[in-house]
């Protein structure tokens, strides 16, 4: 219970910032022509590039402008606070606090998160289908494994910022591992470029990472380039990724709190 | 003093710094990506597309080198602490320009300058002095006028106070635009980066002269000569935007 109204709060308060909100669905939306525009300059030249019609490479463009403030792609989200916290010693204080330290930000984030995608998601998505041949999908099971595929990669996302936020108990300013941890989720998320078009083993690399739980597969199941099995395959894949590295932030966790120190005064 | 602050933190300065370098590096293996798989994005070759992607990487790295902080405007009108600069006797301008200085940026004028520099002997270009020449004179030109547009942008937020992002959609969105060949927009598009925000003048109207291709819109030829002229106008609009704006600055009053 202790979760959810966290997460409630934290969806409210990010539902203040109204303007700031504004200005960043007018981002994504300039964002989202200049790279259609170049998408369709790239498969007038190579139709069919990556398995994807123009029409689906399209829509994989808008969801990622959709989903770039949801899934904290750039980093951030939230995250760089409890950096923040980190570095200035108010760590100690949450540490007190009767509530597990990763549950609660998980909490926050996804607030975040759900406001993030109904404030930032719908509307870039629905400019960019009125001004292009979309290929979005009709029937109700898609979208609802769509948002399904987005929580997860949402939850993937989580433990990558999570983990990146608690080297700041060892690196004490850890806004450069952000910074580079942000555009390795940029580069192999496929936000720059489907990671299907990628060429060769760099491809396939790339789509087992775990950067891929959080573009690549929710936008594949949307455009219609995983069906069926490969849909399930795709969200056991995203789950699997979750679990792994919500494990992994639970032990650094307790490897960082037995780190503190707390000096009196 | 920004500079000695950033260099406290060794590792991540140097982290931050390889960022910026590789967060720009990226976009362009990005296109490089995109050219393994074909042989030409809207009728340009790789070394043209590097080139534009240089040029307009230059002028923004130059122009964020000097005046990217004043992003952070925002943030100091709704707390207040933009009445500290108030006080103190030396122009606010210069002030919040220099406020967080950050050495790190001059990553993404490295990345801009090698791509750049890759891309000029590749070029199909019979390099004259007045050819040569052009090349610094846009990337002086372009910095002038991404310069105007963060200017006007933080300007725009004495009054949007969270609207800072907005203003990223015309640099860094302007910038991503111009990596590309014009032929790649649609014609509004491109009307609309001529004549309404002038970012064409950065690099597409001289490359495509350069380049020897006639420009998407049809304009006369003298205009791909017009990149000081629009600077010129654009930088004295934002000045007085600047103005305006810190007149109708009021204090938060805390």
């Amino acid at each position: 219970m202790w979760y959810i109204a966290v997460a409630a709060g934290s969806f409210r308060r990010y539902a203040t910032y109204r303007i700031a909100t504004v200005a960043g669905v007018f981002t994504n939306t300039v964002f989202g022509f200049i790279v259609a525009f170049t998408y369709i300059a790239l498969w007038d030249e190579r139709p069919h590039l990556g398995g994807y019609d123009q029409a689906q490479a399209l829509a994989f463009v808008w969801t990622g402008q959709a989903l770039l403030a949801t899934t904290g792609l750039m980093g951030g989200g939230g995250l760089d606070e409890l950096q923040e916290r980190i570095r200035t010693g108010d760590i100690a204080v949450d540490l007190y606090r009767p509530a597990d330290l990763q549950l609660w930000w998980l909490a926050a984030d996804l607030g975040r998160a759900g406001l993030q995608l109904i404030g930032r998601g719908v509307v870039p998505m629905a400019v960019g289908a009125l001004a292009f041949p979309l290929a979005l999908p009709g029937d109700a099971p898609t979208w609802g494994g769509f948002l399904l595929s987005v929580l997860l990669g949402v939850l993937v996302s989580f433990t990558l910022r999570y983990l990146v936020a608690l080297a700041s108990f060892w690196l004490l300013d850890g806004a450069g591992l952000a910074l580079i941890s942000g555009l390795a989720c940029m580069f192999f998320s496929g936000m720059l470029l489907p990671l299907r078009v990628f060429p060769g083993a760099l491809g396939e690399v790339a789509q087992l990472l775990p950067w891929a739980a959080i573009l690549q597969v929710p936008a594949d199941v949307l455009v219609g380039a995983r069906s069926g099995g490969a849909v399930l395959g795709g969200l056991v894949f995203q789950a699997a990724w979750a679990v792994a590295l919500l494990a992994l932030g639970r032990l650094v966790q307790s490897a960082a709190t037995r780190k503190v120190v707390v000096h009196g005064g | 003093m920004w500079v000695r602050s950033a260099l406290a933190y060794r590792a991540s300065f140097l982290m931050m710094a390889f960022g910026n370098f590789a967060a720009n590096a990226l976009d362009f293996v990005a296109i490089m990506l995109m050219f393994s798989r074909i042989d030409a994005l809207g009728g340009f070759s790789l070394p043209e597309v590097a080139f534009l992607y240089g040029t307009s990487g230059v002028s923004l790295g130059l122009a964020d080198l000097l005046l990217g902080s004043i992003e952070g405007l925002g943030r100091r009108v709704r707390d207040g602490t933009l009445d500290v600069l108030l006080l103190r006797p030396a122009p606010v301008f210069a002030q919040v320009a220099a406020d967080r200085f950050a050495l790190r940026r001059l990553g993404r004028l490295t990345q801009a300058l090698l791509v750049l520099g890759w891309s000029l002997p590749r070029l199909p270009v019979d390099w004259t002095v007045g050819r040569v020449l052009m090349v610094p004179l846009m990337a002086v030109c372009g910095a002038a006028i991404f310069a105007a547009v963060f200017t006007a942008g933080a300007a725009f937020q004495f009054w949007a106070q969270d609207a800072a992002e907005v203003q990223n959609s015309f640099t860094y969105g302007g910038n991503a635009m111009l990596q590309y060949p014009p032929t790649v927009f649609a014609k509004e598009l491109v009307r609309g980066v001529t004549f309404l925000v002038p970012l064409a003048f950065v690099n597409w109207l001289p490359a495509l002269r350069l380049l020897g291709r006639p420009d998407p819109l049809g304009l006369p030829g003298w205009v791909d000569f017009l990149g000081p002229v629009v600077a010129a106008l654009m930088c004295t609009g934002a000045g007085l935007a600047w103005r305006l704006g810190l007149r109708a600055y009021r204090s938060t009053g805390s």
